[in-house]
């Protein structure tokens, strides 16, 4: 029998705001334990918490990008639940009335276009952090993440495939990080997804029983995850002739398995309810205009600007502006005079391949877009060759160093005398006569074999195109 | 006269005119509370050396000028539900342990600024649950009236405390009742200030929506002043108003020439004592003798208010308390297996039966299948109660009930029957419910001596309005002015 895998996703992102979502405190990633918190987000007793403006603007941002309806009259709400990592035994969230709702996010798998339903979006407080400390056998809280402002993403049951979802994710990442609402890295927590997955035989319009996955760490161990639990369930129901379980399971990267945590039965009863504390927000319309207005440009809008003002491919276009760490950087060089296509080029090489070798996120680098803007222009002044210059970006990347001066202690620079060329190239001819006998004797492979001898003659610091011309010319002359 | 026989007013002018030093009026409450507290257990803790370090503070600042209140000097007592760094903040309950705030309620900040000396926290019923102040873990507060009887509650400490002239003033909070119910069973003044008027930053909570600060005094006067300090936005407090507050000691007048009150008949039914009936209806015959127009109106919703109210408060309440589980700070059961076990004993033995009562009735009612039954409905029920008064208002300044259907029962007679003792908050709770100013007045002794209170309803923000008719009140009255002689508890 063929089946159809059925995914929802819930995804958490932390917002980039400075402070936390109900007190003054810093959200800074890190810090020493119990050192990012004060009376509020720690729920001492008497202490009140009071919305930060900038918490509702991000969310408002993000519900408009996702094309949300944004709800105009919001409430946060209280989820019940007891747990050392959350002082006030309540974690508060949005339930009834969330900022956002009905979104719709198109993705793009191979060359099928697709939308995926956002049923809402929600703002909430993170909890705090349980360390447990085996050499001592006790467990010891970290409050420092209590009230770091979250936003969770819900999705309709809209994906079929594990690329579908990385489409999504990779779309929702970039869109965030545009908005700068977000820097959404998973290895700090900042984005962090649970995959709801059921199985059903293709074709069939009812849903099968769905199990919910957690801790899923990257991108790679979703994609791992979905193949493996959608496994897990047919294999279930078609070999075991059993049911799948509603039940919340734990993935474990390591062992590439999930791991049942808890059933439905032991489901808690939240116990929502409207937060007293936090009076309702009102958004007017005049908010939401002046939002709207100051929505950045997004990843396709200035990927179809890529192809149109710059003749950029669309593959290229695509990259460039997939992340926006690595768009700023392209419009950042060019701004710096540097030829569009040039920079693209050097990016789509060079970058990415260097970024990619080293495991490095591009918001990560200290490469600066004025170092490539030198580096280009090294090149176009004809101070530098094309290859040679490669070997300068890869020698300047990791600190950002000034090309210019990596050029003349290293003694790189191209060779612009053309007597020395010609000579290079005369004594080059007079050392390989037979070589040159043949090459006018009609083989015409000899000719690269006699460049590549005048570039290492000349230590690669000549320009190849003026050795090809000088060594053509003595060869024809 | 004794000091501690002035009002709060006459003690800060008497400071203020060098008559008297805070130091001096400090010790004498000191020692009035040493002699009493053993028998009325109005206060938890009694601050001796640090009140005494404070009145020497405050009192050089008043001589140099800096400090000029009208109650800049003049000692009070504070709810134990309120924060104040570095002193124990308990709500009268075993959980909290001997827990020091490390930071003080916005109250206590605006009591330090208006200059007030503070001699200690008050007994309550723990948590602020309880109409009687006998629930609290540090025993029983007795009724300066009678010491056989109880206080009222929740801060009954705040009440019995004024009335046997231990302070000036204190400070309390009233969820259902809890400032205007002790002060009537007392005979003090106490009123419930408009929701969202005075922060609630450091009052720990019990029912987050209906919870609000007030003081209890001997006049209406000075709860005047008391509010001009302690009123105001916070930006500590998400629900604190933004609206202009002050000067209502300035604004008072005992003229009430022109005003309306109305006297819901549907408070005067079954179930309320005659002779607090009568002294609360006598009470109207005295503002209309000083100019009001009186007369009888309905308020269709008494039959609701006592359900509402406890699904609201013991929903918010479950809730709220749930951080007291042990693991970051007041007390901690021993001999624990794991994380539930210690959930489990710590709350088991930390909270007592009538807080337990309502953590399970609020637990209940918040529950998936009966959300939309209670809660969802009461908070349905409390929108109509609050049409119900925004009518009342369209047609009257201020509404004239009483504050509870009886004076003090005896001790222990009502933790027998909670049911019985939820009742008789019938008179408080809409109150609370609708967010709305209101005071309690001495308006006479019942046969048995012992103090009926007749309350003052105002719409939201009209304190002025309220104040006024308790103040013309007072001007024409000496009921206030009673001092309890102190009974045994044989009777």
């Amino acid at each position: 029998m063929d089946w159809e895998v059925v995914i929802g996703l819930e995804t958490h992102v932390e917002l980039a705001t400075k402070t936390k979502i109900f007190c003054s405190c810093t959200t800074a990633f890190g810090g020493a334990p119990n050192t990012h918190c004060c009376p509020v987000c720690t729920g001492m007793p008497g202490t009140l918490p009071v919305m930060n403006k900038k918490v509702l603007e991000y969310a408002t941002k993000a519900s408009l990008a996702l094309n949300c309806e944004v709800t105009r009259y919001c409430k946060f709400d209280r989820k019940n639940y007891f747990y050392p990592d959350l002082p006030k035994a309540y974690q508060i969230s949005q339930l009834y009335l969330p900022i956002g709702r009905n979104g719709r996010v198109p993705i793009t798998v191979g060359s099928e276009e697709k939308v995926i339903r956002i049923h809402e979006l929600h703002m909430e407080e993170d909890a705090g952090k349980l360390v447990h400390d085996n050499w001592i056998d006790q467990t010891r809280a970290d409050y420092n993440r209590c009230g770091v402002p979250l936003i969770e993403i819900v999705t309709e049951p809209d994906f079929r495939s594990a690329d579908e979802v990385i489409a999504y994710l990779e779309k929702l990442r970039s869109t965030l990080e545009y908005l700068g609402v977000s820097d959404c890295k998973m290895q700090e927590g900042s984005l962090r997804c649970d995959v709801n997955l059921s199985v059903r035989p293709m074709g069939s319009v009812d849903f099968g029983t769905r199990t919910e996955m957690k801790n899923l760490n990257s991108f790679k161990a979703i994609a791992r995850a979905i193949r493996y639990e959608a496994r897990r369930q047919q294999e279930l129901i078609e070999m075991d002739h059993r049911q799948v379980v509603q039940e919340t399971r734990r993935w474990d990267d390591n062992k590439d398995a999930s791991f049942s945590m808890r059933s439905k039965e032991n489901a808690q009863d939240y116990r929502y309810f409207p937060e007293p504390d936090i009076p309702p927000m009102e958004l007017s319309e005049e908010y939401l205009a002046q939002l709207k207005a100051s929505l950045p440009e997004m990843a396709e809008v200035k990927k179809a600007r890529y192809m149109k003002d710059f003749g950029l491919p669309e593959y290229d276009a695509g990259l460039l502006t997939g992340t926006k760490a690595l768009a700023d950087f392209f419009e950042e060089t060019v701004t710096l005079g540097a030829p569009p296509k040039e920079v693209s080029n050097w990016m789509m090489a060079e970058l990415l391949r260097t970024l990619k070798e080293k495991s490095m996120e591009p918001k990560d680098m200290l490469f600066a877009p004025e170092t490539l803007a030198a580096i280009i222009k090294l090149v176009a002044e004809g101070k530098l060759n094309r290859n040679t210059a490669s070997k300068v970006f890869s020698a300047v990347f990791d600190d950002n160093a000034d090309p210019m001066a990596y050029v003349k202690e290293h003694g790189l620079e191209q060779i612009s005398d053309t007597g020395l060329v010609e000579s290079t190239v005369a004594s080059i001819l007079a050392a390989n006569a037979s070589q040159v006998e043949e090459y006018r004797g009609g083989k015409q492979k000899v000719f690269g074999f006699l460049v590549g001898q005048c570039m290492r003659a000349l230590k690669g610091k000549a320009d190849p195109k003026v050795v090809n011309e000088v060594l053509r010319k003595q060869l024809n002359g | 006269m004794s000091l501690l026989d002035l009002t709060a007013l006459e003690l800060g002018r008497a400071i203020k005119r060098g008559e008297v030093s805070v130091p001096e009026a400090t010790q004498a409450a000191l020692e009035a509370i040493q002699a009493k507290n053993a028998e009325n257990n109005a206060f938890i803790t009694v601050l001796n050396d640090r009140a005494m370090e404070q009145a020497a503070e405050i009192q050089k600042k008043i001589s140099a000028g800096e400090l000029t209140g009208p109650l800049a000097g003049v000692p009070l007592a504070i709810k134990d539900n309120i924060c104040t760094k570095g002193v124990k903040t308990s709500c009268a309950s075993k959980i909290l342990g001997d827990f020091q705030p490390p930071y003080d309620a916005t109250l206590t900040e605006k009591i330090n600024a208006a200059g007030g000396v503070v001699l200690g926290k008050l007994n309550m019923d723990e948590f602020a649950m309880g109409s009687t102040s006998e629930t609290s873990f540090y025993g029983p507060t007795k009724n300066p009236w009678d010491l056989g009887r109880v206080p009222g509650g929740s801060s009954g400490g705040a009440a019995a405390a004024v009335a046997a002239r231990e302070c000036w003033y204190a400070i309390g909070s009233d969820t259902g009742g809890s400032i205007r119910q002790p002060a009537s069973y007392c005979g003090v003044t106490g009123i419930k200030p408009t929701y969202g008027t005075v922060s609630r930053y450091g009052l720990i909570a019990y029912a987050s929506s209906l919870d609000q600060i007030g003081p209890l005094a001997r006049t209406a006067e000075d709860c005047a002043a008391v509010l001009d300090a302690i009123q105001g936005k916070d930006p500590r407090d998400g629900t604190s108003l933004d609206v202009p507050c002050g000067h209502l000691l300035e604004g008072l007048t005992g003229d009430l020439t022109g005003m309306k009150i109305g006297i819901p008949t549907d408070c005067f039914g079954d179930g309320l004592d005659s002779q607090v009936s009568e002294k609360v209806l006598a009470a109207a015959q005295v503002l209309k003798a000083r100019g009001a127009q009186v007369e009888q109106c309905s308020l269709p919703i008494m039959e609701y208010v006592v359900p509402t109210y406890y699904i609201i408060a013991a929903a918010e309440a479950s809730s709220n308390l749930s951080r007291f589980d042990g693991v970051k700070y007041g007390w901690r059961a021993e001999g624990y297996e794991d994380l539930t076990d210690l959930y489990n004993k710590t709350r088991t033995e930390g909270f007592g039966a009538e807080v337990k009562r309502r953590i399970l009735l609020g637990t209940f009612v918040l529950s998936t299948g009966y959300y939309d039954a209670y809660y969802k409905k009461a908070l349905q029920v409390k929108a109509v109660i609050k049409q119900a008064f925004d009518a009342a208002f369209q047609k009257y300044d201020l509404l004239l009930m009483p504050v509870a259907p009886t004076t003090a029962p005896r001790l222990g007679e009502s933790l027998s029957n909670p049911l019985q003792m939820y009742l008789s908050d019938i008179y408080t709770v809409s109150v609370n419910l609708a967010g709305l100013p209101g005071i309690s007045i001495p308006c006479g002794l019942d046969s048995k001596g012992m103090p009926v209170g007749a309350q003052l309803i105002g719409p939201a923000l009209g304190e002025q309005k309220v104040l006024n008719a308790a103040r013309a009140f007072q001007l024409d009255t000496d009921y206030h002015k009673l001092v309890p002689t102190i009974k045994g508890g044989d009777r």
